[in-house]
């Protein structure tokens, strides 16, 4: 129906059609898109840092500037950019692998999409009126409540925004799994990818509640007055850091699960092997979740909570490399013995395997309570989550990206120019990173604006400047990929990888209600059982009957643009109260609308579905 | 499709359902009663100055016996097809102890 | 065919999930609810550690008169109640006086907002105990207010769907948005037996 609409439809139908979209697969490419967007604002900023540091007592930038710069790279990348992107990959395959015809909650999942949005703008708009957060990206109270201008109050309000889309998207990815899933996929058939995506969301559910409260915490502080923070009053300055990381640890673990969960699928798919030890990595992804939740204050050790804390949170932090060592020798077992073929997404996986082991290690060593004296706050932590965070969350993104991208768009990336991708990107990565953590034992202190001559310092923050560069060529030549594929337009079947999964059973892109009759799923890796015991196409589990869609909805972007305004009115007070009246006008108003007019869908009639093709792959 | 045999069972389904729910709506009752004697009880202790030390412990564990009555009568966790709330609030609960446990140990000052 | 969950009359025995939709909406709203335990415990948390942080104001035993608290919590108690009987009687699919038990509920919330406003002000004017005094008072007013906005939330909501199915009874559509709209209020009484443990009991208790 809209499929074929869509091919000779101009601009503006094509903008109303992604406004008003609640289609999960519409909506990963809004995330792509935003996500994407992001990513290279937060690589621009990186540039500008490294570039900031190339020789000693640099004056490219102000010292001010830089503050700016590097908070709004922290925050970017983590918020507006690694999140959505993980929520691109999981809108355009978690319902697919499940054999589900759409989300449990398509309005919602269109919501979480906008309100990031609006939040990510309302974040960024602080460039152009009078600076941006300076905080750091932790916003440390009292340094946060007291920085002048409205920098922080940007921060706070617009992720604050974008946390409460997030939450949104994770209770949906919830209810998707545990009420969508085909008759047949078991809890223990799911696709590693769908598990971890699942137990991602699990931990955004409980750890951005801590993020909502210490964000309002910061916001009354700075524009109502409040205490919170502010020893001359009785505040504690302690209580943000804990608010922010009871958060922001789990936060980590909601980036990388989704990741670990991508190399899960890349690896049996290209090693032509069914994944070593599924169960095992089941078991290691909750147990990881579990002890996420018990290790923020290894971020605190030199706080000052005395020593049976800190011994505690070290003791559990350290507890956490066992699960994560299960995973990574799975993935060891499932190469071993396989039929490996050297695409794209299985360059990164075997990138990241020891680049995360790297990370791992280092964030063994931080965990050690008196050792973290010396590291802490120095480049030896930068260079620690970059380690973790690129080499595993980003490696993850791209190895997804390359791999799924066929299911996305119906087209296949160049292997050739994903490949030069991968190399520069790999290596100037090493470069970058590998030497920071020699910066850091050698003294010097993360987040300074500039350093000085002759503190044999120089050399290695060259090389790491030049290494930069390599990951900005290396990404350029991805972009430049994505056009010339796009602009190709060669289609590939539903399969090209010959892969295992039941996404991949289904033509590229698929039609709009995905499944044509439900799946049935007869085991792990469904449609590799059926190529090897069947005729290579998954089981219809009912005839073909009518089918139900949800309604399109311009009400997700009406609520969030009314947040957006809002927020304006709440910082900057005075006359520009009557933006907040307007904007929680339009926000509640349009949530009452939603609440009052019927929404019940449509259907897809029987007749119609006979037209089109039989709904398998070919 | 509603031919006489099925209307007869249907209302025979019925009343058997709102025996059941009227039996369950007892229950409810007396657990609101209980809730009102525990708030008493709390109330109680506050106002006639026990010694503190008995007081603090028992009125947090009047606090949690209400909410697991809320919990499993009122919002009805005790009925089937409540595995995955149970999953979920426990979860939360465990986040919001040790979220409340950090909160009055180890905020140094 | 869709148009079938707007049917009022004969319904199964658990209205709230029979379809599809409603069981969605029944889980989803089950785990927002575990994800505002944690969001309560944070505030709880940054209460109790800032509780003794007057800095020279008002401190708890001063201003919290017990008998307001306690009629506020028996007000709230009961309204858990009315709308249990709510409930009770969707399932019986007597929707009048599903709507008359909600309608007492609503009073019985009302009742409650009001003597909440009423203590904020008394506090404010009685005591020049605001929400800029000291760090406690800021934690007082940002815990107990955001249990209030709840409240309010839950109010309009109900009043909301009470006027929308006026006319057209209880169906499968609208069935599980009254349920999850009960829960919702079980859950901010959840958050009140704990406010008045924590803030007002132990507050007078020290």
């Amino acid at each position: 129906m809209s499929t074929t609409a869509n091919q000779k439809a101009g601009i503006g139908s094509v903008l109303w059609d992604y406004l008003t979209t609640v289609d999960h697969k519409k909506i990963a490419i809004l995330y792509l898109i935003g996500g994407m967007f992001f990513f290279l604002v937060g690589g621009l900023q990186a540039m500008l840092i490294r570039i900031q540091l190339i020789v000693p007592e640099n004056e490219f930038l102000s010292a001010q500037f830089y503050n700016e710069v590097l908070t709004m790279h922290g925050t970017t990348m983590i918020f507006l950019a690694a999140m959505p992107l993980l929520f691109a990959l999981m809108n355009a395959v978690l319902p697919l692998q499940i054999g589900a015809r759409d989300v449990a909650f398509p309005f919602v999942n269109a919501l979480g999409f906008w309100l990031f949005f609006f939040g990510g703008i309302f974040l960024n708009i602080s460039w152009f009126t009078g600076g941006a957060p300076d905080a750091g990206w932790t916003a440390y109270a009292p340094l946060s409540v007291f920085s002048e201008g409205h920098g922080v109050d940007y921060y706070s309000i617009g992720l604050q925004i974008a946390g409460f889309g997030t939450l949104m998207a994770g209770i949906n990815f919830l209810v998707t799994v545990i009420n969508m899933r085909a008759p047949g996929m078991t809890y223990m058939r799911m696709p590693l990818f769908t598990w971890t995506s699942f137990i991602a969301s699990v931990l955004i559910l409980f750890a951005f509640p801590a993020l909502t409260v210490g964000l309002f915490l910061l916001t009354f502080d700075r524009l109502f007055g409040a205490n919170f923070f502010n020893p001359d009053m009785g505040g504690n300055a302690i209580i943000w850091e804990h608010l922010f990381w009871i958060f922001g640890h789990p936060e980590v673990y909601i980036l990388i699960l989704p990741a670990f969960g991508v190399f899960s699928e890349v690896i049996p798919a290209f090693a032509k092997k069914r994944l070593f030890g599924y169960s095992s990595m089941v078991f290691a992804t909750i147990l990881i979740a579990f002890l996420g939740f018990m290790v923020w204050a290894h971020h605190m050790f030199t706080v000052g909570l005395g020593p049976i804390a800190n011994s505690i949170f070290a003791v559990a932090t350290m507890a956490i490399a066992v699960p994560t060592g299960i995973k990574i020798f799975n993935w060891l077992f499932t190469l071993w013995g396989g039929q490996i073929r050297m695409t794209s997404p299985m360059v990164f996986a075997l990138g990241f395997i020891p680049t995360f082991t790297i990370g791992g290690m280092t964030g063994v060593m931080l965990a050690s309570a008196a050792a973290d004296f010396q590291y802490h706050d120095s480049y030896f932590v930068v260079a620690h989550f970059h380690y973790v965070i690129v080499g595993g969350v980003v490696l993850g993104i791209f190895a997804g990206l390359i791999y799924w991208w066929p299911k996305m768009f119906g087209t296949l990336l160049n292997e050739k120019l994903n490949h030069w991708f991968f190399w520069l990107f790999f290596i100037g990565f090493h470069l970058t990173f590998f030497l920071q953590h020699f910066l850091g034992l050698m003294g010097m202190p993360r987040r300074y604006w500039t350093y000085l001559e002759g503190q044999n310092l120089d050399l290695f923050n060259l090389i790491s400047t030049i290494g930069a560069f390599f990951m900005a060529v290396g990404t350029l030549v991805f972009l430049y990929n994505v056009v010339k594929t796009q602009m190709k337009g060669e289609k590939v079947s539903g399969d090209p990888w010959d892969a295992r999964t039941l996404e991949w059973s289904i033509p590229s892109p698929p039609p709009f209600y995905n499944f044509k009759q439900e799946p049935l799923v007869r085991g792990l890796d469904p449609l590799w059982i059926e190529k090897m015991q069947g005729n290579g196409k998954i089981q219809p589990a009912e005839p073909l009957g009518d089918i139900h869609m949800p309604n399109r909805s311009l009400t997700p972007f009406m609520i969030s643009l009314g947040l957006f305004i809002a927020g304006f009115g709440i910082m900057y007070q005075g006359g520009m109260w009557v933006l907040a009246g307007i904007g929680f006008a339009t926000t509640l108003g349009s949530m009452l609308y939603r609440s009052l007019k019927d929404d019940i869908g449509y259907h897809v009639h029987k007749e119609e579905l006979e037209e089109e093709g039989d709904g398998s792959n070919g | 499709m509603a031919d006489h045999t099925n209307s007869v069972e249907n209302s025979e389904k019925h009343e058997f359902y709102k025996k059941k729910h009227r039996e369950q709506m007892k229950h409810q009752v007396v657990t609101f009663v209980m809730m009102i004697a525990f708030t008493l009880i709390a109330f109680g202790l506050v106002i006639a100055e026990v010694s503190a030390m008995f007081t603090i412990p028992i009125i947090l564990v009047l606090a949690a016996v209400q909410v697991l009555f809320q919990l499993y009568y009122f919002m009805h966790m005790n009925e089937e097809g409540h595995q995955w709330p149970a999953v979920m609030i426990y979860s939360g609960i465990f986040a919001a102890v040790l979220t409340i446990l950090a909160l009055t140990t180890i905020t140094w000052w | 065919m869709a148009e079938d969950v707007l049917k009022s009359g004969d319904l199964p025995e658990n209205p709230e999930r029979a379809t599809l939709e409603g069981r969605n909406k029944f889980m989803g709203f089950w785990f927002f609810l575990g994800g505002e335990t944690v969001l309560f415990a944070s505030l709880f948390g940054t209460f109790l550690a800032l509780r003794n942080s007057n800095a020279g104001g008002p401190a708890a035993e001063d201003i919290f008169g017990l008998g307001l608290v306690f009629i506020m919590t028996v007000l709230l108690l009961t309204s858990s109640l009315t709308s249990v009987y709510a409930m009770y009687h969707m399932k019986n699919n007597d929707f009048k006086k599903m709507q008359l038990w909600l309608g007492i509920t609503v009073v019985l919330g009302l009742g409650f907002l009001g003597m909440e406003i009423y203590e904020f002000y008394h506090y404010v004017h009685g005591y020049e105990f605001g929400f800029t005094t000291s760090a406690f008072s800021s934690a007082f007013y940002t815990l107990v207010g955001f249990h209030g906005a709840h409240v309010a939330f839950g109010l309009s909501w109900f009043v909301a769907l009470m006027i929308r199915n006026a006319k057209r009874g209880l169906n499968l559509y609208n069935a599980p948005k009254f349920y999850i709209g009960s829960l919702y209020w079980h859950f901010i009484d959840v958050v009140w037996v704990f406010i008045f443990t924590v803030v007002y009991l132990l507050g007078k208790v020290g």
